[in-house]
């Protein structure tokens, strides 16, 4: 695994498992009376916000605090930023306070990628521009596997009893587990719908999806897709109709106003009926099939309330797993020595 | 300290303790935890992954023939409390199952293979802080071989195994490498 974690095309497929089974040990932890870890303790991690956030922000802050790690939150409101500084004179600054690990969102793709160049510590995407958000679709892999390969849950059933030498099973894995550790999500059919264009979580998702062994679909309107889609590794559909009956998962993206500076479509209403997820679409789905949104939601625009809120919707525990996907990123990049070489 | 790595038996290493004597320490600890705790009341065997887990079980399975009691077994992961975390390369974590009562008033024993400086055992003390609160804590190993860093000694042990800090004492296990076996050997990169 590499020093700093700005694209999901960054992650190999050992390293995308192994951040998934960290998670899944991780997760054990929401359960206990004492929800902390002594892993990280005397380091420091910065949340560099420049732009707005709810979830990510808090969500890299727990993790953060949940192994111990020292947290400074900078957002550009109220910093020099106001006054004009730029990136790597911010930069510098975090670096002469001693940050182990910069966790950075910005407007700018690209952002986290030259950031790494400036900082010893590691570099952790947590959204650049309409570029890459990799934390986010390692949870969403977590998600999915969890609610679609069995999880941990799977593995009670079995207690210590389901005990597997490893190599057993197969995995080759140095571990002994009966869970999902070591599962990807190998031929999961993923339809991710909508503003393709300025998602970054669409982008991370494809990669480490495919990665992982997920066949994914992007449907969206022409005018929402990149042009250089052809040389993802993925489908692309126009026809969400088409595309419900086969999905083991939906994931509806946001239609991200604030970043459209076009007409690329004739009007809410319209792309609402035609790519938005009501419940005459859901009951279209395979009655496995999950639905999935990274948030903020519109709700009426590209997902329904009443699928928002049906039992296939994963929308409450994407960020509860965000928080120990994020735990498992941090303690792997940080936990070990200054390099890391985690896997193979 | 050798769980970490998978040898291969045989291959530069004297065996110390075969299959059968493996079976009849492990009869004797099963013995004598009965014992120490009259009767096994409210004991729960946490094995420390990855050779502690099995041994663990094996200890539960040998009560449960003696005594027809149920001695809840689990598995406690350590990684994260490890004092030379940040020696290595970050490590994959192990699992830690917990029997579904908790340990809050029980008597924990802890198992594992090796015991040599103690610093796993404490990490697992730490770890087990974090769970609850325990009436007592014992430990139980497969061999002891000494050098220990920390005052810390186990309450059963299977073996008293005098070594030198360059030799490594490897525990096979059936479970995770195919044969039952103890083997000392040269640190690699020794003569």
């Amino acid at each position: 695994m590499k020093r700093h974690l700005i694209s999901a095309a960054d992650l190999s497929r050992a390293d995308a498992l192994l951040i998934l089974d960290t998670a899944e040990e991780l997760s054990q932890l929401a359960d206990r009376p004492i929800k902390k870890l002594p892993t990280l303790r005397g380091r420091t991690v910065v949340n560099l916000f420049y732009e707005d956030s709810t979830r990510t922000r808090i969500s890299f802050e727990a993790a953060a605090k949940r192994l111990s790690a020292d947290v400074i939150n900078f957002s550009a409101k109220g910093s020099s930023v106001a006054k004009g500084e730029s990136l790597k004179d911010t930069a510098l600054t975090l670096e002469a306070m001693g940050a182990d690990a910069v966790v950075i969102r910005h407007s700018a793709s690209g952002a986290a990628h030259r950031l790494a160049g400036w900082v010893q510590g590691s570099v952790l995407n947590a959204g650049d521009g309409t570029h890459e958000h990799p934390t986010q679709a390692l949870l969403d892999a977590f998600t999915i596997r969890r609610r679609l390969m069995g999880g941990r849950l799977g593995s009670r059933k079995g207690g210590l009893g389901g005990w597997v030498p490893p190599g057993a099973g197969g995995s080759g894995g140095s571990s002994p587990r009966v869970s999902t550790a070591n599962t990807a999500l190998d031929g999961l059919r993923v339809t991710i719908v909508g503003d393709v264009l300025h998602s970054r979580v669409a982008r991370s998702n494809v990669l480490l999806l495919s990665t992982l062994g997920a066949e994914v679909t992007l449907a969206a309107p022409p005018t929402l897709l990149p042009l250089a889609v052809g040389s993802w590794p993925c489908a692309v559909s126009y026809d969400l109709d088409s595309e419900l009956p086969k999905s083991d998962v939906v994931m509806m993206l946001r239609v991200q106003q604030e970043r459209m500076s076009a007409a690329y479509f004739p009007s809410v209403r319209e792309y609402s009926r035609r790519y938005g997820l009501d419940a005459a679409r859901m009951a279209r789905l395979p009655d496995h099939a999950i639905i999935m949104h990274p948030g903020p939601m519109n709700r009426g625009v590209e997902i329904a309330a009443e699928v928002a809120d049906s039992a296939r919707s994963t929308i409450v525990e994407q960020v509860a797993n965000g928080v120990t996907t994020r735990m498992a990123v941090l303690y792997l990049l940080l936990g070990g020595t200054e390099f890391p070489a985690v896997t193979q | 300290m050798c769980a970490a790595s998978s040898p291969v038996a045989g291959r530069d290493g004297l065996a110390v303790l075969d299959a059968e004597e493996i079976r009849r320490a492990l009869t004797r600890i099963a013995h004598e935890i009965l014992e120490r705790t009259h009767g096994g009341d409210e004991v729960i065997l946490l094995g420390i992954p990855t050779r502690g887990v099995p041994l663990a079980c094996r200890l539960a399975g040998r009560i449960a023939e003696f005594e027809k009691l149920v001695v809840p077994c689990g598995s406690l992961d350590v990684t994260m409390h490890r004092d030379d975390l940040r020696l290595h390369p970050a490590r994959a974590l192990g699992r830690t199952e917990l029997p579904a009562e908790g340990v809050d008033g029980k008597t924990v024993v802890l198992v594992d293979d090796v015991l040599y400086s103690g610093r796993t055992v404490r990490a697992a003390l730490d770890a087990l802080n974090d769970l609850g609160r325990p009436r007592a804590v014992q430990l139980a190993v497969l061999v002891d071989r000494g050098h220990r860093e920390l005052p810390i000694r186990a309450d059963y042990v299977g073996k008293n195994l005098p070594t030198s800090q360059r030799e490594v004492v490897h525990v096979l296990l059936t479970e995770v490498d195919g044969q039952d076996a103890v083997m000392i050997g040269e640190e690699e990169g020794q003569p």
